[in-house]
This record gives C-alpha cells, structure tokens and sequence, in this order.
C-alpha cells in the first residue's frame, strides 16, 4: 500500500478538482468546508473532496505538500487555488468558473468522495 | 488569543498597510482579518493569502488561531 502522502499527491495530480474538508459533501462539519464546496458547485466543477477528519495525519501531510495552513484546500488540475475565502471570491467574480472551464474543458458537474486508507 | 496581538504581527509583516481584525466569536481563536497593502499590489490571491498565513504562521501552526478569514486588497 502506498504511503498517505503518496496517496495525497496521487489524488492532488489526478483529480480535476480536488477539495479537501472536514466532513463529507453530504454532511459538511465545518462551515469553511461548505462555503468551498457550495462555491465550486456553483461554478460547474466535477467536485472530488477528501474527508482530512477520519486521520489527523492526513492535514499534516497535506499541509506539509501544499503549503497551506488551513482546511479547505481547492486544488484545480494539481494547482492549489487557495482555501474557502479565495474559492468563494473566484467563484463570486466569475473567474472560478472561467479557470475550471479552461484548465478541464468539457466537463459534467459531479460529486464523488474519495476515502484515503489510513492504517 | 487577542485581536491586537494579531493585528501586531500583521503590522510587522504589512507595514503601513489598512488592516482590520475582528474576532468572529468572541472566543479569541475564529478570526476575520482584512488587509489592504502594497505588498500585494500584482499578485494572485493565493499569493497575497498566502503572505497572511506566513506573517500568522506561529499562531496558526499552534492552534491558538484555530479558524483565519481572509480578505487581501492592494493599493493599486
């Protein structure tokens, strides 16, 4: 089996957009984690999020890959875009669905969750 | 954790800049902070926010901050 960090990158590198939260889509345990998730939504996204709560080992790997402190994290295309706030404001002016449409061309909107093993 | 001390660390770190801290909760540790500054004139957000996350590192990595609002403007 592959390493949590391995299968952190894998996730970041191969999903079109990647968003990491506490909580699942269905049931969101942060509010940050919604406001992400409702901003993408709007914008049309293929939405795959990462529960970080099952392991807290999951943020700390995450955290020390991306470089970012906080949860949510929005990657597009393996590019971190930034967390709730920047997510929200990209959504709100427009741009963020103009950068999903241009970095994945034609896509569906869905929402899948993808569960990370963790030993 | 109180407003002034975040709002000291980001004077450090934005010098001269407008900044504006609200403790969402009342609680010390959910925090609003809005910034506008010439440091972030010409950058993408995810560059701006992420100078605020580097000047409230110590905070953030320690939980004293346990949730960071951010709202970044440049002067130009």
């Amino acid at each position: 089996m592959s390493t949590l960090q391995e299968q952190i990158k894998q996730v970041i590198d191969t999903e079109p957009v990647a968003v990491f939260i506490k909580g699942t889509p269905e049931a969101p345990a942060c509010g940050n984690s919604m406001r992400a998730l409702q901003a993408l939504w709007q914008s049309g996204a293929p939405i795959a999020a990462i529960d970080v709560l099952p392991d807290p080992r999951i943020r700390q790997e995450l955290t020390a890959l991306s470089e970012w402190p906080t949860i949510p994290q929005v990657f597009v295309k393996g590019e971190l875009i930034g967390g709730a706030d920047i997510t929200e404001e990209l959504n709100a002016s427009g741009e963020l669905r103009v950068k999903i449409d241009e970095a994945l061309g034609e896509h569906t909107q869905t929402v899948r969750t993808i569960a990370l093993a963790v030993d | 954790m109180a407003t002034n001390v975040i709002r000291d660390l980001l004077d450090q770190s934005f010098p001269g800049g407008e900044i504006d801290v609200e403790d969402r909760t009342g609680g010390g540790d959910h925090f609003q902070v809005t910034i506008v500054s010439d440091a972030f004139n010409g950058l993408p957000l995810i560059q701006q926010h992420k100078l605020v996350n580097a000047a409230l590192a110590a905070p953030l990595a320690d939980g004293t901050i346990h949730e960071l609002r951010i709202r970044t403007k440049g002067t130009a």
